[in-house]
């Protein structure tokens, strides 16, 4: 039996109706109820209860102010430390251009917009992370409940094998004490301590409120950045996938990255 | 006793070393600490219950808080239902310190007393703990 | 038996003293890096293994090695290698350790090394050589040690340490298969993503590990009335000669793969390795070295009046010795992360206290090498 992509995908999204589970549960995440809870109630076949993503409109930043907004509304938010020395930089989201969020997809004909567009960059989340893979003590791991991959602070050992696996240069290390390089912590966040590694959370903790990620809130007006759930097929970031040609970073990684990119178009 | 000298030098130089603690702290025992419970949000309670007894807090606030990280960070749990089957926001810095405000009063002074040093508080924020020194690394 | 140890000439403690002092002089810039975290090594967030992960792969190497005089031995009977087999048991003790220790001088939060424990995760592997290293370290100890106290009362070794040895055979292959599989199991890393990268490490290792063990024969013969033989020692050169061919081989079909396929992203750390790569070419000085070194210890190892020659023979050595722990220890881990996932270049230089410690850590392994060495010798030198 041949079944395309978009065959399945629909079936499977019809199956999810059927099941009951809709977009409920992310719903019911931003709503405030407990996440983890729903989990096994609502885990359907062989999908799970909800797969988080987020999809970059990248058309939509028009200037540097609009990129920049994000990235501190992130870093101020988790108390990511400013550090000037490249070698030592911790950062949770940040821009690059094509050539470089993309390598090996360009060429030297492109549209000269999109050559020149810088790209915002966070972690994948993906759907098979090879950071996880390789993490000796399971400090990062992928929640079942809505396909996070997050980290556990107390139990890295700072081997820093994610940072050698993740094929997306996600993971920052704290080559040294944080705390030095934070200006007006957010007292409602934790930072981290010297040794550890550090990436994007996709806002757990304001998910857990019922807020949407931080970096979203802070490009609201122009929708540059959405977030959603990719297993509730009337989700906004569902909608634009369907409708818009998006691209992943380095898809032959077979991560399955949950970061998209509409580039154009 | 062949090089019976050295032996029991090296017997006398290894009690004096392994026994250090133990003379070099001798008379310097103060008075057992006790935590102070006097802070705002503490006083204006009706009922001063912490998330379980006194005697589980004292006995296992650590475990405890060891449960909560877990329960938090790992299983996405975000309340904690206690033996009365109370609710309550996991989060050391939001919850625990919420009310026991005074952490130099209330922790440390505990901590401090038996030379632990949990590091909790290198990531995770004490009230009115926000301000250090700025450094560079270019 | 390790009273033999504490017993010896002035040279011998003067040796001893010397390694302390620079073991010593490792621990208090660990306590440095331990204080203000990993930003006083030359690490950063696109290089982030580099010297301490490199002499940790390369000593993995070193370990197996000792696998190429156990086979013969005890598989085929190989008699010539019973002197000295337990030199490279005893090699591998100490190269285990220095293993274990550069891994913890590369953490974060050492004091959290036993969540690897605590918490088993048997999809890393990291996880599985831990539980390999600390394996063949058991197995090292203790078979050495049962087979020099036998030789002590000069009885046959017991019949019950014979699967012990057994087992070490596909032990020793099993660490260093299991460490090319932490590199090579990764999806974003091309210069790694190799099927031939355990060949590769077990090749160098072959090499590296019974060059290290030749010099150390050559040693133990000036320094004490106990004789290795020649004739082991020649073997021992031919099996040198074999593995640092195959090695070289292998390193040549990653070249021909890379560029013959003309696929970029497989050449860029070639590239950058021997050519530079945008202007960045801090080690190509360094590959070429170890390229060139290459080739001269073949030559002398393949022609047969070099390698008889045991000045030469010990020459080559030295050179094998360098040149492996060049191409394995910095060319590859290093290389491995240039480009970084950006294809932009970030450069590696390992700064002082990360030299220290690292010198540190090997005066660490030698310590315990000599004074294993130490109860061998002795031992072997009562019995005449």
């Amino acid at each position: 039996m041949s079944m395309d992509r978009r065959e399945f995908l629909k079936i499977a999204g019809l199956s999810t109706i059927l099941g009951g589970v809709g977009g409920a549960t992310i719903l019911g995440g931003l709503r405030g109820e407990d996440v983890e809870a729903s989990d096994s109630s609502h885990a359907h076949g062989n999908r799970p209860a909800s797969t988080l993503a987020m999809v970059v409109d990248v058309r939509k930043f028009r200037n540097e102010s609009e990129y920049q907004r994000c990235i501190d509304a992130c870093h101020k938010v988790h108390n990511v430390p400013t550090i000037e020395n490249p070698k030592h930089e911790v950062k949770w989201l940040w821009r690059e251009d094509f050539e470089h969020s993309f390598p090996g997809q360009g060429h030297e004909f492109m549209e000269e917009g999109v050559e020149h567009k810088d790209f915002m960059l966070l972690c994948n989340h993906c759907e098979k992370p090879a950071c996880v893979r390789v993490c000796p003590t399971q400090a990062t791991f992928k929640r079942k409940s809505d396909g996070i991959v997050m980290m556990d602070y107390h139990r890295c050992i700072g081997c820093r094998f994610c940072m050698a696996a993740c094929p997306y240069g996600a993971r920052s290390f704290n080559w040294q004490d944080p705390r030095g390089f934070i200006s007006n912590p957010n007292p409602e966040f934790p930072t981290r301590m010297k040794g550890v590694v550090e990436k994007c959370n996709f806002c757990a903790e304001r998910l857990r409120k019922g807020l949407k990620p931080a970096c979203v809130e802070a490009c609201r007006d122009n929708k540059a950045m959405v977030f959603g759930d990719l297993e509730d097929r009337n989700s906004e970031v569902r909608e634009i996938l369907r409708t818009h040609y998006t691209i992943q970073r380095k898809p032959q990684a077979g991560t399955n990255p949950r970061v998209f990119y509409v580039i154009g178009g | 006793m062949y090089g019976k000298g050295k032996i029991l030098f090296g017997l006398a130089v290894f009690l004096g070393l392994v026994t250090f603690p133990f003379y070099s702290n001798l008379g310097k025992v103060g008075a057992v600490p006790e935590p102070s419970l006097n802070t705002p949000v503490i006083n204006a309670m009706r009922d001063k219950e912490c998330v379980e007894s006194e005697e589980f807090m004292e006995a296992e606030h650590m475990q405890l808080l060891d449960d909560w990280r877990n329960m938090l960070v790992r299983e996405g749990k975000k309340k904690y239902v206690n033996s009365k089957g109370k609710e309550f926001d996991i989060s050391l810095q939001n919850t625990c310190l919420n009310c026991h405000s005074n952490k130099e009063q209330f922790c440390d002074r505990c901590h401090n007393y038996l030379a632990v040093k949990p590091y909790c508080w290198d990531c995770h924020f004490g009230p009115k703990e926000t301000n250090w020194t700025k450094e560079t690394d270019v | 038996m390790l009273d033999k140890a504490i017993v010896g000439s002035r040279t011998y403690w003067a040796w001893i003293l010397l390694l302390m002092g620079i073991s010593g002089v490792g621990v208090l810039s660990y306590l440095y890096q331990f204080h203000f975290g990993l930003k006083v090594t030359g690490l950063s967030r696109d290089v982030s293994w580099g010297f301490y992960i490199a002499q940790f792969t390369f000593l993995v190497g070193v370990a197996a090695s000792a696998v190429m005089l156990v086979i013969p031995y005890y598989l085929h009977d190989y008699k010539k290698f019973g002197k000295i087999v337990i030199l490279g048991e005893f090699l591998a003790v100490s190269a285990v350790i220095m293993c274990i220790l550069f891994i913890f001088v590369d953490l974060g939060q050492p004091m959290r090394v036993m969540n690897v424990m605590l918490h088993p995760t048997p999809w890393s592997v990291m996880f599985w050589d831990m539980i390999v290293l600390m394996g063949y370290l058991g197995l090292n100890i203790f078979i050495g040690w049962t087979v020099l106290a036998a030789e002590r009362k000069q009885v046959a070794p017991p019949k019950w340490i014979k699967p012990f040895i057994y087992l070490s055979v596909p032990w020793a292959v099993s660490i260093h298969t299991v460490t090319a599989f932490l590199y090579s199991g990764l999806p974003g890393r091309h210069f790694w993503l190799t099927a031939i990268m355990a060949p590769r490490f077990l090749a160098s290792a072959f090499a590296a590990g019974p060059a290290l063990l030749i010099i150390l024969c050559l040693i133990v013969r000036n320094v004490s009335k106990f004789d290795p033989g020649k004739e082991p020692i020649q073997t021992l050169a031919k099996i040198v000669a074999y593995a640092m061919t195959a090695n070289v081989f292998f390193f040549l079909l990653e070249v021909f793969t890379a560029f013959y396929s003309g696929i970029p992203s497989h050449q860029h750390s070639l590239q950058y390795l021997f050519t530079g790569l945008e202007g960045h070419s801090n080690l190509v000085p360094w590959m070429w070295t170890a390229a060139i070194l290459a080739f001269i210890s073949l030559a002398l190892l393949i022609v047969p009046k070099f390698r008889k020659n045991e000045n030469i023979l010990a020459v080559a050595c030295a050179i094998v010795f360098i040149a492996t722990w060049i191409d394995k220890g910095m060319g590859l881990v290093v290389g491995g992360f240039i480009p970084n996932p950006f294809e932009r270049i970030t450069e590696y230089t390992p700064t002082l206290p990360e030299l220290l410690i690292t010198f540190g850590v090997w005066a660490i392994g030698f310590l315990v090498l000599t004074v294993l060495y130490k109860v061998a010798v002795s031992i072997r030198e009562e019995l005449g």
